[in-house]
């Protein structure tokens, strides 16, 4: 049973690995780092993608109301450094809100942290959907 | 507009929105994804109210 679903997996590996690189196995995760969600919109799953667009779009979007800090490119503390690599991959939502100039302020109340951790992990949430729709463009997954 | 969640809101929507994103990515199946995603969120909200109540015990 488990060498079954093992090798099926395999199968669909190997299946994937010969396959060339298609349009849609390179602007689905484009377009959903842009866009969370998008790119599994524009590969039919509507379901899949109006939830992954619902929850970190909401994350991301509590995290600025939370006061949390938004993290610029910076090459100073490792930290900053991560804050940064997490909050960019919210894409367009990172751009929009540094365009706005939001999450700069000082922080006022003591959850305001949890906003900061809300923005980064609404970055590193897309990163995995972006993964996601890359494994549905090339058909690993279905 | 600022928004002040208590600890313990705030630890449930990340619950909510981390386990849908967990739920989609890491299962084929729907019905793979809803019990996985069920699953992350149980896991999460019963971590919270565990390390509360260890949290109130070491205070004591």
């Amino acid at each position: 049973m488990a060498n079954s679903s093992l090798s099926k997996k395999n199968a669909a590996e190997v299946q994937a690995a010969q396959q060339p690189l298609s349009v849609i196995s390179i602007v689905a995760p484009a377009v959903g780092w842009l866009i969370p969600g998008a790119g599994h919109l524009i590969q039919k799953r509507w379901i899949r993608g109006l939830l992954l667009m619902a929850s970190i779009v909401l994350m991301f979007v509590l995290g600025v109301l939370m006061d949390g800090r938004i993290y610029r490119p910076n090459g100073g503390d490792i930290l900053d450094i991560l804050g940064f690599v997490g909050d960019v991959g919210a894409g367009g939502l990172y751009i929009v809100s540094l365009a706005r100039d939001l999450g700069q302020g000082p922080i006022a109340h003591a959850t305001a942290d949890y906003g900061t951790k809300f923005l980064i992990v609404a970055g590193l949430l897309n990163f995995i959907s972006v993964a996601d729709a890359y494994h549905i463009a090339i058909g690993k997954k279905s | 507009m600022s928004l002040a969640l208590s600890h313990f809101n705030a630890a449930v929507l990340f619950a909510v929105f981390v386990s849908t994103v967990f739920g989609i990515t890491q299962r084929n199946s729907v019905r793979d994804q809803v019990r996985y995603g069920l699953y992350c969120f149980v896991m999460f909200v019963g971590g919270v109210l565990l390390a509360g109540w260890l949290m109130w015990f070491l205070r004591r």
